[in-house]
């Protein structure tokens, strides 16, 4: 039997661009059966008022992510090193993006 | 007739085809096949009510009677409207509110583009604004007519008895009328007649990729030029209008 969800198509993540030059980011996530219905879908859903100057569509399912389970042998080793941080620089006034 | 006049009648034509879409629209909503597609046919309600809103509003400025354009959609009676019959007819499945939807936005397109560079500012720069919102429109109407063309048995089934079902209000579509042709002559206006041609070849280069052929014209009825209706417009504006009827000024 199939999957109750596949009556609304698979799963796609939606990223925006605020401002051209700026990093796309995600915004949501959606239904469709195909990349144009899932870029119309993305644009009514998540543009509309004005939010983006870009837009990107990603089928779920193509996105390869960390299992939680993994978490703590990806994430944790960073904690405790602080020397990574660039925080003994002062940032120079009228930097913004860093 | 004067220019004014005509340019008057001219935006209510083209208001009240807006303001009607719009509200067929808006019936879908929470009706649509699934949350995504609802939300882009709301959005849609809202862009045709926008240029109704534009359109009426300026319809009521070169009346000069001092009517909003609130007052021009909530208050005139069926025999003053000069909306597309096409427009008025009640919605009953997906394909049929998209095969409407595909060819009022064929016509929006050929329409707004030449009414962008026509003579009257204030008409061009709504018709500007407007055909960015009608190129989506027909991006979004186009693609579904394309998938219910290549779907299943079903959807293609359905597709075709939509676009059958409605092809008697093609000529409509392109029927002049007197305000027209004064705009027409002076450059403020396309002549409707002139833009069929092409609204065929863009229908027919979306048929074909959707596997459909183009219906014949059988009884076709006309009439929105003179306001003559179909029997839904009535009923639509009962339920459209009721609450400025049954509370007179009504503001929220």
């Amino acid at each position: 039997m199939e999957h109750i969800s596949d009556s609304q198509g698979p799963l796609w993540e939606v990223f925006t661009q605020k401002k051209t030059g700026t990093p796309y980011q995600h915004a949501g996530s959606l239904h469709a059966f195909d990349k144009e219905m899932a870029l119309e879908n993305a644009r009514d859903l998540f543009t509309r008022r004005g939010e983006a100057t870009g837009l990107w569509v990603v089928p779920a399912s193509e996105i390869i992510a960390v299992q939680p389970d993994d978490a703590a042998p990806f994430f944790d080793p960073s904690d405790d090193k602080v020397y990574r941080h660039p925080t003994f620089y002062e940032v120079p006034e009228g930097v913004k993006n860093m | 007739m004067d220019t004014q006049q005509a340019l008057f009648q001219y935006c209510l034509r083209l208001g009240d085809t807006n303001l009607i879409l719009g509200h067929r629209l808006a019936e879908m909503c929470s009706r649509g096949p699934f949350l995504e597609e609802d939300i882009a046919l709301t959005n849609f309600a809202l862009d045709h009510t926008g240029q109704a809103e534009a359109l009426l509003g300026y319809a009521g400025q070169l009346e000069g009677k001092g009517r909003s354009e609130d007052d021009l959609a909530y208050l005139r009676s069926e025999w003053e409207y000069r909306n597309f019959l096409l427009c008025e007819q009640p919605n009953t499945d997906f394909a049929f509110v998209i095969a409407r939807q595909l060819m009022v936005d064929t016509f929006h397109c050929l329409l707004y583009d030449q009414l962008r560079t026509g003579k009257d500012e204030m008409l061009a720069g709504m018709a500007a604004r407007f055909l960015k919102e009608a190129t989506y429109h027909f991006r979004h109407s186009s693609s579904w007519v394309e998938r219910l063309g290549q779907g299943t048995d079903e959807s293609q089934r359905r597709i075709r008895k939509a676009f059958n079902d409605l092809w008697r209000f093609v000529p409509e579509m392109f029927e002049s009328d007197s305000a027209e042709k004064t705009l027409a002559d002076q450059g403020i206006a396309p002549e409707s007649s002139d833009l069929q041609a092409q609204w065929m070849v863009n229908i027919a280069r979306v048929f074909d990729k959707a596997g459909l052929s183009i219906p014949a014209v059988e009884n076709a009825p006309v009439g929105s030029t003179r306001a003559v209706h179909s029997e839904h417009l009535g009923h639509l504006l009962s339920e459209m209008q009721y609450l400025q009827r049954a509370y007179p000024e009504a503001k929220w």
